[in-house]
């Protein structure tokens, strides 16, 4: 991973000299890596050319290094400054010309330091502390009268996303969503990372979380053994749903139903309809989920094995929910604040079978983790895909038959 | 007619040392440099047919006898010199007041750049070549570029003894270059062939260039380049070149040789 970089330019005639070429091949043979931000040629022999090169090392001695040995061939570090920063002018309110977050890793410059941003996100804010030399993301609706934003682009950097280190399915970074492309080797290469952040959560890693935002079409659709599974089995760390999800899955371990068609037997029950109203208040009755599972009125399924397993759990509430059930957040502002404060950490996402819950919780996550989005319509991994995620991939299918797989292939007897 | 800037050698001698061939117990024999200067300089006004500009010499500057270092000329532009060592760095203010008498529109390049005049920048009509990483640094080519409206490919020395591109590469007047390619690095050796065709590159032998062959002065037909030479002369007189060898070790000592005692003009 190159954590340290530097902006430097090049100007001159540096292209049929071959010193453009001198220093990218000085860059990579001293370990580091680049980008070339922009070159312009010269029109004429006469008119020199002109490169900005984002110079990359795996820490910032080793950047060093390489700007000291290629400072001699006319590479200079370009002149940055500080970043402006203007108070709020009232609660829940940026300064015009706000610097608006994307999400990708971005660092502002503070008393010529650079310092990075906490809490990555994009379409957010920026705020900063002078007197701790920190800044961290902040929304909208959060910032407070006075609260030191940024403004402008002067003296912030986004660094361009480096292609992962593994070579699995996430290192190509297309982004593309299709149906028609096999599925098998995606699943496989998703089962091998989620293989590899359990061993790591279980090793103390508080960064190797694996979220999973569901809808209830995972319930309708067959896959609820499969995802109970994988909790229990402790490849799932958090899971963001709504109330619909949670509803169905103890509807369908109190009435064997999912919308009041049996799960097994695949039609509707008489006065099925009912099931998930009812379960509903049997829950509300009892006051919470986890009382309902630890009374054992709830025995099996996603929500019992979330609350025996410790999985965190983040219920949004939409406008049509019904009930809701206990521990639903129905204020949307305080539901996103929820899923928010549960990202840091989020090692790998799994968005399935949900429009809703699959957009959100895609607009908090950082550029670098990596995300599957399964869905039968494809317009929602597209939509996911054209945030500009480089490690998102898409898969056109129905969830059941993904979590069933992903499930055989983290070794679930079928 | 072609003018050339000459300083007599009247307080020329090693009194620090600034490159690999300078050895202060080296001394310099005075009255024979004193010789072998006005030996060059008869070959030029006489032979070559060179106008000659003399500088007047100053006390304490040894190397003021080298003009190729004053600074570089194009029309009425001079831009001059700044010296990497500091004990070079005295010589800028009389190049520049000469630059100035003679009415040149004197340019000066940023006070944290090093550059060494036609030491280091030299060429054909159409494109200059500039040494850099030993005395100049690269930054100043485009500087230089921007200044006298033309292309400078930087070249990369890679060789302390050949300390200015000077001393390794020599254009001609006839579009031929005489040169050492080991001096300068691959990528250097490799826009050398770009630029200049095969038939043109008259490689110099590296006991020559270690006499300082391509440290020539080439002016028309005529090149004037240190005696001890023959491989080189013969080349030369294979492209028509009329050669004058001559006796110069003395400023050898100094690591100079014809072309660092002179500055073209026009």
């Amino acid at each position: 991973m190159m954590t340290a970089q530097e902006t430097i330019v090049l100007r001159g005639h540096i292209i049929d000299s071959l010193i453009l070429a001198k220093v990218l091949d000085l860059i990579l043979t001293m370990g580091g890596s680049f980008d070339l931000d922009r070159v312009e040629i010269g029109r004429t022999r006469e008119d020199p050319s002109h490169a900005r090169i984002i110079v990359q090392a795996p820490t910032l001695a080793a950047l060093n290094h390489i700007l000291r040995a290629i400072q001699p061939h006319g590479a200079t570090v370009e002149q940055e400054r500080d970043c402006v920063v203007q108070p709020a002018p009232a609660d829940g309110v940026f300064p015009d010309e706000f610097y608006s977050t994307t999400h990708l890793p971005t660092d502002v410059r503070l008393n010529d330091l650079w310092i990075e941003v906490q809490r990555v996100e994009m379409d957010l804010g920026i705020t900063v502390d002078l007197q701790r030399m920190t800044a961290r993301t902040v929304p909208m609706a959060d910032v407070r009268k006075g609260d030191p934003v940024v403004t402008g682009q002067a003296g912030v950097r986004v660094a361009p996303m480096q292609r992962p280190s593994e070579r699995d399915v996430f290192a190509f970074m297309e982004a593309t969503v299709s149906a028609e492309r096999p599925h098998g080797h995606v699943i496989a290469d998703v089962a091998r990372r989620m293989r590899r952040l359990r061993e790591e959560w279980r090793a103390g890693d508080a960064s190797a979380k694996v979220l999973l935002a569901g809808g209830p079409a995972i319930i309708h659709a067959g896959g609820r053994d499969a995802l109970t599974w994988l909790v229990e089995a402790g490849f799932i760390h958090v899971l963001f749903c709504g109330n619909a999800l949670a509803a169905h899955d103890m509807e369908a371990d109190l009435y064997g139903t999912s919308l009041g068609y049996a799960v097994n037997a695949g039609h509707a029950v008489p006065h099925g309809h009912a099931h998930h109203l009812r379960t509903i208040n049997r829950i509300r009755a009892i006051g919470s989920i986890r009382a309902a599972v630890e009374s054992g009125t709830i025995k099996r399924g996603i929500m019992a094995a979330c609350i025996r397993g410790d999985v965190q759990v983040v219920m949004a509430g939409t406008i049509r929910d019904d009930g809701p059930l206990p521990g639903v957040i129905t204020d949307s502002m305080q539901a996103q604040a929820a899923m928010r404060a549960a990202i840091p950490g989020v090692g790998l996402a799994l968005l399935v079978a949900s429009t809703l819950h699959a957009v959100a919780t895609g607009n908090l996550l950082p550029a670098a983790v990596p995300t599957v989005c399964v869905d039968i319509n494809a317009s929602v991994p597209t939509k996911l895909a054209d945030r500009g995620s480089f490690q998102a991939v898409g898969l056109v299918m129905d969830a059941a038959s993904f979590l069933n797989e992903l499930a055989r292939q983290l070794g679930r007897s079928a | 007619m072609s003018r050339l800037l000459v300083c007599p050698p009247d307080y020329f001698d090693i009194e620090y040392e600034i490159n690999p061939w300078m050895r202060r117990s080296n001394t310099v024999d005075h009255a024979s440099a004193v010789t072998q200067w006005q030996g060059l300089m008869q070959v030029l006004e006489r032979e070559v047919g060179a106008s000659l500009e003399r500088m007047r010499p100053m006390r304490g500057l040894p190397d003021l006898v080298f003009t190729a270092n004053a600074g570089v000329v194009a029309g009425q532009r001079a831009v001059v010199s700044r010296f990497r060592y500091p004990e070079r760095q005295q010589e800028e203010a009389y190049f520049e007041d000469w630059f100035r008498s003679a009415g040149y529109e004197v340019v000066t390049v940023e006070p944290n750049l090093f550059f060494e005049g036609a030491g280091d920048l030299l060429g054909f009509s159409d494109c200059w070549f500039g040494g850099y990483r030993q005395r100049s640094d690269i930054q100043v080519f485009p500087l230089l570029s921007d200044v006298f409206a033309r292309e400078i490919i930087p070249l990369e020395l890679v060789d302390g003894r050949f300390y200015h591109l000077d001393t390794c590469f020599c254009p001609l007047s006839g579009g031929e270059l005489l040169y050492f390619p080991a001096a300068f690095d691959k990528d250097g050796q490799e826009v050398i062939m770009e630029r200049v065709p095969d038939r043109s590159r008259l490689v110099v032998p590296e006991h020559e260039a270690l006499r300082f062959a391509c440290n020539a002065v080439c002016v028309e037909k005529h090149v004037v380049l240190p005696a001890g030479c023959p491989e080189t002369e013969l080349q030369l007189q294979s492209r028509g070149y009329r050669t004058h060898a001559l006796r110069l070790d003395e400023f050898m000592k100094s690591g100079g040789s014809a072309k660092c005692l002179t500055l073209a003009l026009d």
